[in-house]
């Protein structure tokens, strides 16, 4: 009897224990399913954010190693939950940015991106991964998000922020970060700030160094204080053009994550009139006093005469993306296609060709045959360069005999700067230089991987 | 007679691509009946550190837009921009803003 009895309640506690273990798998199969996120392709009104009365024993656990630093502590915890963040750009800065946020609690960020993920965005956009190549950014960020930290509501954008619906889409946040890749969404995020009231936490990065301030904060200066006109398009380098490593966006997506937590938790940025430069090579940051608020700002000045969200490419002169412009600097009968050069090389035609890239992408991948001189070369007219140019086209002149004009083709990436080369190149008044028949290849050697060798790497 | 003056000039965030490549100069301005100011600086740059494509780095008697100077680790703006007269030992940064992200 006693041994039936022991033996039923032994049992019993086996199936009150596997009833937890279902009831607990229930539980995160519903909270997945849940989670699975919609992505917006407008904006459209969103219902307030909820403040916590008080944190939950999982919030307790979850932020116990921040809860307990007097900076933060429970009524920085709280004012994090009932923050809402907007995140301009999910790329190299927003990545990292929206990850440490998830992590630290924020109660809501909007997830903002027009691209797709790309396998060249992988070795610095690090919440995406190989399987979510082709998918929006976007939703692809907001999902990753959601992984880490299911508490945060997560509101993901796939749309091209414009002076249309930034506005609207602003003063639905309460604290916005400028993680874009191009000039004109710079200028038209700053404005959508100042005119919606909102703190602007930016940073930038390139190559290997980055930049960050805290505009429109607590009367301190905006963009446009700082850079009241535009800088030339041809003066700005995107990061397809002149690389960056990973991790100096990763640093400055982090620095702005803390900047943003600060103000979110109540203790404040200290970036509002300063400029905070990162050196990579020489790991080097450096701090920088910035001008006050300009009474003769065109937007937040006394008398602003942006009063309302203008055409930003129009204002700027370039395109709001970071996607490499097309130049049309020659005309038709100074270029051929990569089809025509591909012939060229198939009926063994005596020319020249010329690799005008620098000589880091030339390691990359080149041509064979080609002769590398970098645009920058040509331009500052290196005399070591020329003269190596000039006895290329006289060996050239010499197996062509008589010929008098022997055909020079001009390559690099995309078809932009071997434009400008063949500009350069017939400028140059030289014996053995200016007898020559200068073309670009149009497209570059991007097209030639494309349309011609399948096999050549694209970068 | 303003005696000659040592400064140290630094170029950043791609600007000291135009001057290959090198970041930190130091130079000495030469003695001159004025005192040596920022606009007469970007003068004395052009002819002597800056060979090619000036239109890159100045525009008028200034820089061009995108290009922030600091003077001794503040915005030129709080120190006079092109008429703050430089002193002995005074650092001047030039950087170019970055728009990447
Ligand atoms: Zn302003």
């Amino acid at each position: 009897m006693a041994q039936d009895v022991r033996c039923l309640k032994a049992q019993l506690e086996e199936k009150e224990k596997e009833i937890v273990g279902l009831k607990k798998k229930l539980a995160q199969l519903e909270k997945n399913h849940t989670s699975v996120l919609e992505l917006y392709d407008k904006v459209t009104p969103l219902t307030p954010l909820k403040a916590k009365a008080a944190l939950s024993n999982e919030d307790i656990m979850r932020y116990s190693r921040q809860l307990i630093l007097p900076e933060l502590g429970v009524q920085g915890q709280l004012n994090l939950s009932k923050t809402s963040v907007l995140i301009v750009g999910c790329g190299g800065l927003g990545c990292p940015l929206a990850q440490y946020l998830a992590a630290a609690g924020i109660g809501r960020l909007g997830l903002l991106d027009y691209d797709e993920v790309e396998l060249s965005n992988l070795h610095r956009q690090v919440l995406h991964g190989e399987e979510n190549q082709d998918q929006a950014k976007a939703l692809s960020a907001a999902n990753a998000v959601k992984r880490l930290n299911s508490t945060v509501e997560c509101i993901p954008y796939h749309l091209k922020l414009s002076s249309e619906n930034a506005l609207q889409l602003i003063q639905q946040y309460d604290i916005v970060a400028d993680c874009s890749d191009n000039v004109p969404t710079r200028y038209l995020v700053n404005d959508s700030c100042v005119l919606g009231g909102k703190p602007l936490v930016s940073a930038s990065a390139l190559r290997m160094e980055g930049q960050l301030t805290v505009y429109n904060y607590r009367g301190g200066p905006c963009y446009r204080c700082l850079y009241p006109v535009p800088p030339p398009p041809e003066t700005v380098t995107n990061c397809s053009d002149g690389g960056v490593l990973g991790v100096v966006p990763g640093i400055m997506g982090c620095f702005q994550a803390l900047e943003v937590l600060k103000i979110a938790s109540g203790q404040g940025s200290s970036c509002g009139q300063q400029l905070v430069m990162f050196d990579a090579q020489d790991a080097k940051f450096r701090t920088i006093k910035l001008r006050p608020k300009q009474a003769g700002c065109a937007v937040c000045g006394e008398n602003p005469s942006v009063t309302q969200l203008v055409d930003y490419e129009a204002f700027c002169g370039s395109a709001a993306t970071d996607k490499c412009r097309r130049l049309n600097l020659l005309s038709g009968h100074q270029r051929i296609t990569v089809q025509d050069y591909k012939s060229i090389v198939d009926n063994a035609e005596p020319h020249l060709l010329l690799d005008v890239r620098p000589l880091v992408e030339v390691d990359i991948c080149h041509l064979p045959f080609s002769l590398n001189i970098p645009l920058s070369s040509l331009e500052d007219r290196k005399s070591e360069h020329l003269q190596l140019l000039q006895e290329r086209i006289s060996q050239l002149k010499q197996q062509m005999e008589g010929d008098c004009r022997p055909p020079v083709y001009v390559i690099c990436k995309l078809g932009n700067d071997s434009q400008k080369a063949v500009q350069v190149v017939e400028k140059m008044s030289g014996s053995a230089v200016d007898r020559i028949t200068v073309k670009d290849i149009s497209g570059g050697l991007m097209a030639w991987a494309k349309r011609i060798d399948s096999t050549f790497p694209q970068y | 007679m303003a005696a000659p003056i040592a400064i140290h000039l630094e170029f950043g965030g791609g600007a000291e691509l135009l001057f290959d490549g090198v970041k930190e100069h130091h130079v000495t301005l030469p003695s001159q009946s004025q005192p040596w100011d920022v606009k007469q600086l970007l003068v004395w740059i052009q002819r002597n550190l800056l060979k090619e494509r000036p239109e890159l780095f100045v525009q008028g008697d200034s820089v061009r837009p995108g290009i922030l100077v600091l003077i001794n680790d503040a915005d030129w703006e709080l120190m006079g921009e092109l008429d703050y007269q430089l002193q002995d030992q005074d650092n001047v940064v030039f950087i170019s803003t970055l728009h990447g992200g």
